[in-house]
């Protein structure tokens, strides 16, 4: 009998053995496009990008091994490359929290109890969702010094407007204030995140004496603090990488008054098919994204507010 | 209305209500101008357009601005429509099918490596596309397949990218898993849970996902523009910079820019009136969920 047992429990054994690789075998097999993409797409030409960073590859022959070269070059040789980080950061340091604070005011202001609250969502957020060349161009007409809207708008006030594109002075700020046409895409997440906001917590707050004002920065911004952490890190990543606007309404210029980085990595690459030197470029890029998005965590800690179970309230 | 910050009584005075009212309504003109303006150049002659100060309202209305934009000799903007609704397409099917497939595989199923690969998914998310650019050209031109819309559509069928994953897995996990287990007992095999059960649930997250991806490819500039040489391949979002750099070498013809750009983007703006909900679903997920 005991003889029995054991037999029927190795079977068991086996049996589970066996289904347990059968589920390993098709979890594998489900997942294998991703698996077989990022092998392909992304950590095999992240090596070659890193090994490609060190060479000397202008496409028609192959890589030559040049060492540090590249990078010495981005150091004393590139005269450009200064000036594309300067235009990049500026842009993201400005662009950044102007599009959060404008996002995160008009997401306060679509949630009081207001009528059309759906129209004027679709007013704001319609603009967020076109994109791309036709978006630049229009607004490379809108900033024509002669004919533009912008200037037009800015003789309405009696102001004589700058020549905005082809002055270095004013081109970077007309892409920022272009940037400002989205800022739909990050009210409508504000929003959700306000409406998240459980409203026990302010009838807690307004029991305990709280003012609206004490009550906005004791529960609304914590609560949202999230939300504006997670558009910040979206926001870094996504203006360091900005090219279509520059390309298509300024080329980099006047005088590279907006000549971004990625402009730059584009031009080594695939104007002057330099792709080593582009490829130590696009290395540099990351890094710069990845020690921003670091210290932004970092700061994190201090101002964002994780909640426990409080969001299933 | 649940709690907003002005949400007492007290303070929702007309005051207040006012002066929402007021930054709503001149946020709102700011953000409508430009479309006003686009649409009142590309129905102008071309002799309004450069007038100071402007006339809003064209006089006459050209609406043959529209079919001279699409038929400029020099950019056949027919073409490249057919290209990009050939790209657009074929990645979101690559990208649905794939994406769920994989984010199937991460909420339905159980096998060894899988959170670890997951978490890996997620940071792929962080990952600049530029760190990769580089190598995978040169994979493609070792295949031969620059200047082909091959580069642009066959990666859609690898995953369909971190975030597409993410969303679909965000949303299969909501689904009990009882359902798969009653399914499995009633005989149905792993592609029959997925095919008969899952995606079916998985409408919503389906419409999100496609949506995006439309906007993506449809607007796609930086990848057309390093695969893409010869203009019978080219895309709409080339074809636009096609007559802008025609014009760059005489006066800028700003009526048939506009109105090329108008078109362009208004498949873009029909989708976002017909399925506005499913848009801010999908950014929702992403921002506040995520």
């Amino acid at each position: 009998m005991n003889q029995a047992v054991a037999a029927s429990q190795s079977t068991l054994g086996s049996r589970v053995v066996r289904s347990r690789r059968r589920e390993n075998i098709t979890g594998w097999l489900w997942a294998s496009p991703w698996i077989l993409g990022f092998l392909i797409f992304t950590l095999g030409p992240m090596i070659a990008s890193i090994y490609y960073s060190f060479t000397d590859f202008p496409v028609i022959s192959p890589p030559v091994w040049i060492g540090l070269e590249n990078y010495q070059t981005m150091l004393s040789g590139d005269k450009i490359i200064g000036q594309a980080l300067k235009v990049t950061t500026v842009y993201a340091v400005v662009s950044i929290p102007l599009n959060l604070s404008v996002g995160f005011f008009l997401a306060i202001l679509l949630n009081q109890p207001i009528r059309g609250v759906t129209v004027w969502r679709t007013v704001y957020y319609m603009p967020a969702v076109i994109s791309g060349v036709a978006v630049a161009l229009l607004w490379q007409w809108i900033f024509n010094t002669d004919f533009g809207l912008a200037n037009w708008l800015l003789d309405l006030l009696g102001i004589q407007g700058p020549r905005w594109l082809l002055d270095p002075a004013w081109a970077l700020p007309a892409l920022i204030i272009m940037s400002l046409w989205g800022v739909g895409g990050g009210m409508i997440i504000n929003l959700a995140g306000l409406q998240g906001v459980p409203s026990q917590l302010y009838e807690a707050a307004e029991i305990d004496g709280a003012g609206p004002w004490r009550r906005f920065l004791t529960v609304t911004v914590p609560m949202v603090s999230p939300v504006i952490f997670f558009n910040l890190v979206m926001g870094i990543i996504g203006a360091l990488q900005t090219f279509t606007q520059a390309f298509i309404m300024t080329g980099g210029g006047p005088q590279k008054a907006t000549h971004f980085y990625m402009l730059h990595l584009y031009n080594n690459a695939f104007v002057w098919l330099k792709m080593g030197y582009a490829a130590a470029l696009a290395w540099v890029l990351f890094i710069y994204i990845l020690a921003l998005t670091l210290v932004v965590i970092r700061s994190s800690s201090a101002w964002v507010y994780y909640e426990g179970e409080l969001r299933r309230g | 209305m649940s709690g907003s910050l002005f949400a007492s009584k007290k303070l929702t005075t007309g005051l207040t209500r006012t002066f929402t009212y007021i930054a709503l309504v001149i946020g709102a003109f700011f953000l409508m101008i430009p479309f006003v303006w686009m649409v009142s150049t590309a129905l102008k002659e071309p002799g309004d357009v450069l007038k100071f100060p402007p006339e809003w309202i064209p006089d006459p209305f050209v609406w043959t601005n529209f079919r001279e934009a699409v038929t400029l000799p020099y950019a056949p903007m027919l073409v490249f429509l057919k290209n990009t609704v050939i790209i657009t397409f074929v990645s979101m099917f690559g990208q649905l099918l794939s994406a769920s497939m994989v984010a199937f595989s991460f909420a339905r199923l159980r096998w060894w490596g899988r959170d670890v690969l997951f978490m890996i998914v997620l940071a792929t998310m962080m990952l600049p596309s530029q760190v990769t650019m580089i190598p995978v050209f040169i994979l493609f031109k070792e295949l031969g397949w620059v200047d082909s819309l091959l580069p642009l559509t066959v990666p859609a069928f690898f995953g369909g990218g971190a975030f597409t994953i993410f969303l679909f897995r965000q949303f299969m996990m909501t689904v009990p898993l009882e359902m798969d287990d009653a399914a499995k007992i009633d005989g149905c095999s792993t592609a029959g849970i997925y095919s008969r059960i899952i995606i079916p649930l998985s409408r919503p997250v389906l419409i999100t996902a496609a949506i995006f991806s439309f906007l993506g490819h449809w607007n796609d500039f930086m990848g057309p523009l390093i695969y893409l040489n010869s203009t019978k391949n080219y895309t709409l979002s080339l074809g636009l910079r096609i007559i802008q750099g025609y014009g760059g070498y005489g006066v800028q013809r700003w009526h048939l820019l506009m109105a090329a750009s108008l078109l362009v983007m208004l498949p873009v703006l029909l989708l976002f009136f017909a399925a506005q909900r499913y848009f801010i679903q999908g950014v929702v997920i992403s921002g506040v969920k995520g």
